[in-house]
């Protein structure tokens, strides 16, 4: 890893409707991207439900904005992890997620799953390698 | 809050002026932006324009730059695919320009 890229890491841990804190997250992300840093992203606890496949908002009056994940591969974000635990205590599977992918550029631009389940053990060990841990 | 002029309608815009509700954009508004900037449309603005609110249509954000130039490459061929060719159509930035005749949102990550 070359000098001045630092391993960045996002952990989502809310529901993405009620609070702005998963909205925000994504652009802090997004911006992030921008500055070609290595990013990651975590989805844990009710945070999981951000990337469910499948939301409607209309009932809240809030925008749906789940589509924009599905532009993170485009961004060159393609470690996204999901807490199996975390799915599993909500009686979800990894059907229940979004398919986010990515083209990756050394393999002919072939699309691959960006979606990589983490079981929680696992993540504590993947957080100590990041240099800059941001949780949300 | 500011306004502009379309075909007699008042429309609402922000200080840097892009449009205050996305969902009343139609043509002639970016037509009338575009005046406002001097910038001379033609139809290969259109496709630029056209591409965006099909992108924000599909994924709900205003592309980064980076991003505009590979979709527009992928979609477009790598000719149109690339900044020079994006910054002689829209010369304050494609992301910033091209995004507010749109009727798009301030591209996330642009400052």
């Amino acid at each position: 890893m070359s000098e001045g890229i630092k391993k960045f890491m996002f952990v989502n841990t809310k529901a993405p409707y009620g609070t702005v804190y998963a909205l925000e997250s994504l652009e802090v992300v997004l911006i992030s991207a921008a500055f070609d840093q290595s990013v990651s992203l975590v989805f844990c606890d009710d945070g999981i439900f951000q990337i469910a496949n499948n939301q409607n908002t209309e009932a809240s009056g809030m925008k749906n904005f789940s589509p924009a994940y599905k532009a993170l591969g485009d961004y060159d974000i393609n470690k996204i992890y999901v807490e199996t635990e975390s799915l599993e205590e909500r009686g979800l599977t990894l059907d229940n997620i979004m398919a986010l992918t990515y083209e990756d550029e050394d393999d002919d631009w072939a699309e691959k799953s960006s979606i990589i389940p983490i079981t929680r053990a696992e993540l504590a060990d993947l957080m100590d390698e990041q240099d800059v841990v941001i949780s949300s | 809050m500011a306004t502009i002029s379309v075909e007699g309608k008042d429309i609402e815009v922000d200080e840097e002026g892009y449009l205050v509700n996305l969902d009343e954009w139609f043509p002639a508004i970016a037509s009338v932006m575009a005046e406002i900037d001097e910038v001379e449309m033609g139809d290969d603005h259109w496709d630029i324009i056209n591409f965006l609110r099909e992108y924000y249509e599909e994924y709900q954000i205003a592309p980064a730059v980076r991003v505009l130039t590979k979709a527009v490459a992928k979609k477009l061929g790598k000719e149109k695919g690339n900044s020079k060719y994006l910054y002689e159509l829209f010369p304050y930035g494609p992301g910033k320009q091209a995004c507010k005749f749109a009727g798009l949102p301030k591209p996330t990550g642009c400052v």
